[in-house]
């Protein structure tokens, strides 16, 4: 734990990350958006065409996902402070996230059921 | 914590409100703000990826999105992150340059991403897409919009904060005031790790 304490902040005591964590996580999410840009560039962009290309375009949005909730999970944690406040906050963003996920599914079913339901000729994606 | 218990002829009596939780009143409002937020966003954001394909008159994603520009703000946003965490351990320290420094630097980012959201958004008009072009082009203003006032919004916050640091307003003890504006903001920050590959990446990508 030589990367925490050093730092309290309010009037609870709880220790935070140091400056050199920050910097540590701060490389990472570049490092995370470039993948991104890059998988982009070999899917569809500038360095498509290769079998490499064909290969991983059908894993596009999951990887894409994957790298995206990697980058929420790092801010939330230690830009938020989540890994080091109390957990009752953990808990509290989490019930949202719970809530979201279910907003974003009903919204998809709700939408998924009107199209069949009144275009009958409409592919819907 | 007892009434009785709190110091009542300190200044800063009337701004600590306890509560029986371990944790700032302030704080956990912000977090629950932050949580409804949470709800918002995601509303929008699966709206804007049902109406993606609705563009049957006007363009489409692939005629207006740009992967260069918006990568770039993406950077930008993400960096004010890692200097508004370093304000903020700044403040703690009771380190004013420190905290003058990078807190200059998370406005000057915030200015710098609604300055590209204000750009793309003039090309974007320019183009032909205007907010009732289609429903593509309704839902991507919408939240985008949504996001970009929010950057505003936080931009504003944090620089009444930095004109009060500029000040010596906010010493280690009130570092929390910095500490909830830096919630907001990176709450900012995590919306657009969604945004930027499920509006720009995936809409590109989408067949």
């Amino acid at each position: 734990m030589s990367d925490t304490v050093a730092v309290v902040h309010d009037s609870h005591d709880i220790p935070h990350a140091t400056g050199s964590k920050y910097v540590q996580i701060a490389c990472i999410l570049f490092v995370l958006t470039a993948l991104e840009v890059l998988l982009y560039e070999v899917c569809f962009g500038h360095l498509s065409g290769s079998s490499f290309s064909a290969s991983l375009a059908p894993h596009f949005v999951s990887v894409l996902l994957i790298l995206s909730a990697m980058k929420f999970w790092f801010v939330a944690m230690f830009y938020m402070h989540l890994k080091f406040d109390i957990k009752i906050l953990s808990w509290l963003f989490g019930f949202s996230l719970m809530i979201a996920s279910v907003v974003i599914l009903a919204l998809f079913v709700l939408f998924t059921y009107n199209r069949t339901l009144w275009w009958w000729n409409g592919a819907w994606h | 914590m007892t009434a009785a218990a709190l110091p009542h002829d300190s200044a800063s009596a009337h701004e600590e409100h306890h509560t029986s939780l371990p944790v700032n009143n302030r704080k956990l409002a912000i977090w629950t703000f932050i949580g409804s937020e949470c709800m918002f966003f995601a509303s929008l954001i699966t709206t804007f990826v049902i109406y993606r394909d609705s563009h049957a008159t006007g363009p489409g994603p692939k005629d207006v999105l740009g992967v260069p520009l918006v990568t770039s703000g993406t950077a930008v946003l993400l960096f004010s992150s890692f200097f508004v965490v370093m304000a903020l351990n700044g403040a703690q320290q009771g380190n004013r340059k420190k905290l003058l420094t990078w807190l200059s630097l998370t406005v000057l980012c915030g200015l710098f991403f609604a300055g590209m959201q204000v750009y793309e958004f003039t090309h974007f008009v320019r183009d032909g897409m205007g907010y009732t072009t289609n429903l593509f082009a309704t839902s991507f203003f919408t939240l985008t919009g949504f996001h970009g006032t929010h950057v505003a919004i936080g931009t504003l916050w944090l620089a009444t904060l930095l004109k009060d640091a500029w000040k010596g307003r906010i010493p280690p003890e009130k570092s929390l005031n910095l500490e909830i504006a830096a919630l907001y903001w990176h709450f900012v920050d995590v919306v657009w790790i969604i945004i930027f590959p499920v509006v720009y990446l995936m809409s590109l990508g989408h067949k």
